[in-house]
């Protein structure tokens, strides 16, 4: 039953695909997130219990058909993309207009979730390829959808650069076959062990790490990030930003714990280098902009580097942390971009130096805004200073010292960023006395940022609940023979 | 055999850069169908490379008369995924050229610019 | 009435049957729902060359994105079919092989559904992509 939450989205895009009726379509694929949610929850349920899970597609057996894998973070990535998914929509009503609807919204947005779901649950090399690119097809639609020039434009950089991020990790699988001769996940780590000239597995384990860190948008291949994610509809924008990147990093995590984990000692330097400049790069990117959109795409990028470090560290506790991070991070930076485009629909434009004097006139809203983005900066009590923590300590334990540094320097900086959004918007005063379009604030709009802002809330003062799951995924990460045993017996 | 699908991949995989270095939109995309056929063909002869054995095979045929069919099956659905992919390239680049009115890449640096 | 023109009047159905032909002996021959697609695809297209888009889309009684959803929708009915029976996503199921006139040895099963929905699938998303790029204005 755990192809449900792949199969779900596909049936409700194909029946999207049917119905003329934007109403209709909208209602069916909110009703599907709400199932959608109700499968992750009883899956994360039935992953605690019996800690994997694995079906063989067609009843061929692994390692020769194709399996679906739930192990515990698979599990959890699926109930955030759920989460994410439902709040997306929700906002979705009164963000995309009728005319884009019409032109498939729904069904597309559901081809994405099927593509960000199948990836976390294949546990097939050439399967997760194939994900890769439905994911990759469904958001070449949506971040051009509606055809603006700055859209086209931002869709041409973003088509390219991982158009040649497919072609590397097809590379990738094409060399790992050569060797090995199988592409299952968990025959592949079986067969690394024994392996001799490693020759070709170092080139392969080179490939798909430059692939990954394309769809992550690591340092050096972030360009295409910052570039083309503002320009879409604020709702695309958020879902892009909580998901797409968050998949290349569950990629890495994935192919450093389970396939190459023989080669990790190889990797570990590159993956260290690595997350420390794509931290400072992506905090210093956004420190110079001036509009709310960039400066939150920048953050993405900063903030896939403290993941990715707590990757590099390799420790339990750092990988632990890294799972923490990243769930924090979808919850807060989707509902930043949300309330970003809150900003941008009540003054027309989302450039700071024309905000101003959204405290005075509305303490809520800035609360609203408050708390995600100063749990993004790290401010003690919320769930981004609890995820820092763990990365850092990590960090610490295991003698990384400079890049704890580093860590710690970009934390800074991301508070200064926060705290612009926070100085301009909101307590500086504002060129006009009302807000102009204060009444466009629909319901459906406010609620996802509502909630998901609760869920922050949650992380922050019951972080350990999550925290504790994250340390026994990590565990179970950190001991392939349980994942390889699972699925070949 | 294996030396000439080598120097053909090679060959591809330089056109294939080449053209994605270029300023035009029409070499752009040249260059990445020819990267695309590259990592085909790379797949495609991951097979032979090694002594592979088929997964399925009669009990009467030998397994060594049998090519191994796998890379075949992978690289007949990266063909299919490519298809997909290049035609959405294709005519997102015309609406591009369209929208910006030129075909040389260095007009598209505006979504790039600090605001 | 050029030689395209009227070429086509009788090449449109032999492309279709030769499409249906290869769908049909898919399974483990040469062909399947996908080549079966793409040379279904490309009559509905030499339609379009001759015509015009318009009437080669009259001519497919619906549209493209039905046929894809039609297909898709065929597609994974024949892979829930399995789930029925308490097995994984996709398993096979055949029907007793029979013997009919013509044919000779029928082998029918969720495969060859499977192939179908595929073959249809294909025809709309291939149409489709023609048709937006054939009647792009510049």
């Amino acid at each position: 039953m755990i192809v449900l939450p792949i199969l779900i989205p596909f049936l409700i895009g194909v029946l999207c695909l049917l119905v003329k009726k934007t109403s209709l379509s909208s209602t069916l694929s909110i009703l599907g997130a709400f199932l959608q949610l109700g499968v992750a929850v009883w899956m994360l349920t039935e992953v605690v219990a019996a800690e994997i899970i694995a079906v063989q597609i067609g009843n061929w057996q692994a390692p020769f058909g194709i399996s679906i894998v739930a192990d515990l973070m698979a599990a959890i990535m699926v109930l955030i993309t759920a989460v994410i998914s439902l709040a997306v929509q929700f906002y979705a009503l009164s963000d995309i207009s009728k005319a884009l609807k019409q032109k498939h919204f729904y069904a597309i947005v559901n081809l994405l979730l099927m593509g960000v779901n199948g990836s976390f649950l294949t546990g097939d090399l050439f399967n997760l390829y194939v994900w890769f690119e439905v994911m990759l097809i469904a958001s070449f639609v949506l971040i051009t959808m509606g055809g603006e020039k700055a859209q086209l434009e931002g869709g041409v950089k973003y088509l390219v650069i991982n158009l040649l991020s497919s072609i590397l990790f097809l590379c990738g699988i094409g060399l790992l076959y050569g060797k090995l001769g199988t592409l299952n996940m968990a025959d592949i780590a079986a067969k690394m062990v024994d392996v001799e000239d490693a020759f070709l597995i170092n080139s392969s384990a080179m490939l798909l790490f430059v692939a990954f860190g394309i769809k992550s948008a690591l340092f050096p291949f972030f360009f295409w990030l910052p570039a083309s994610y503002h320009t879409p509809n604020i709702a695309i924008s958020a879902l892009f930003a909580g998901l797409l990147t968050k998949v290349g990093v569950y990629a890495l995590i994935r192919s450093y714990t389970l396939l190459f984990q023989t080669q990790f000692d190889l990797i570990q330097d590159v993956l260290i280098v690595v997350s420390a400049c794509t931290m400072i790069f992506g905090v210093f990117g956004a420190a110079c902009q001036y509009d709310i959109k960039k400066i939150l795409s920048f953050h993405i990028i900063s903030q896939i580097g403290y993941i990715v470090m707590g990757l590099a560290i390799g420790t339990p506790l750092a990988i632990a942390g890294a799972i923490f991070y990243t769930i924090h991070h979808i919850v807060v930076k989707t509902n930043l971009f949300l309330i970003g485009g809150l900003i941008e629909r009540i003054y027309g434009t989302s450039d700071l130096k024309k905000l101003g004097g959204l405290f005075k006139w509305s303490p809520a809203f800035s609360l609203l805004f408050f708390i995600p983005a100063f749990s993004l900066g790290g401010i003690p009590p919320f769930s981004g200073f609890w995820a820092k923590f763990g990365v850092i300590r990590a960090g610490l334990e295991a003698n990384h010292f400079w890049l704890v540094g580093a860590a710690l320097f970009v934390g800074v900086f991301t508070l200064f960023s926060m705290t612009k959004i926070w100085a301009e918007a909101f307590w500086k005063k504002s060129e006009v006395e009302s807000p102009p379009h204060w009444n466009s604030l629909t319901y459906s709009s406010v609620l996802p940022c509502v909630v998901l802002a609760l869920i922050t809330l949650y992380l922050s003062f019951f972080g350990n609940t999550l925290f504790s799951y994250a340390e026994s995924t990590s565990a179970q990460l950190l001991n392939p023979s349980f994942y390889i045993n699972a699925l070949l017996n | 055999m294996e030396i000439a699908i080598a120097i053909v991949i090679g060959v591809l995989f330089a056109g294939g850069i080449y053209g994605i270095l270029r300023r035009s939109l029409v070499k752009l995309i040249l260059g990445i169908i020819l990267l695309g056929q590259a990592a085909n063909m790379l797949v495609f002869s991951s097979g032979g490379l090694r002594e592979s054995v088929p997964v399925f095979v009669d009990a009467s045929t030998k397994a060594t008369d049998v090519a191994d069919p796998i890379p075949q099956a992978l690289v007949l659905t990266a063909i299919v995924i490519g298809f997909g992919l290049i035609i959405f390239s294709i005519s997102l680049l015309m609406k591009a050229q369209k929208a910006l009115k030129s075909d040389d890449i260095n007009a598209f640096n505006n979504t790039d610019k600090v605001s | 009435m050029n030689i395209v023109s009227l070429s086509t009047k009788y090449v449109y159905p032999l492309l279709i049957a030769l499409a249906v032909i290869s769908l049909y002996r898919g399974h483990n021959l040469p062909g399947g729902g996908f080549i079966g697609g793409l040379l279904a695809a490309s009559a509905v297209m030499l339609h379009a060359l001759t015509s015009d888009w318009e009437q080669a889309l009259r001519r497919l009684r619906v549209s493209p994105e039905q046929l894809m959803a039609g297909g898709l929708l065929l597609a994974t009915f024949s892979g829930i079919f399995a789930l029925g029976g308490g097995e994984p996503f996709m398993t096979a199921r055949w029907m007793e092989t029979f013997y009919l006139p013509l044919l000779g040895k029928v082998k029918l099963g969720t495969p060859f559904l499977f192939d179908i929905g595929v073959f249809f699938a294909v025809i709309g998303f291939t149409t489709k992509c023609a048709y937006s790029l054939g009647t792009y204005k510049y």
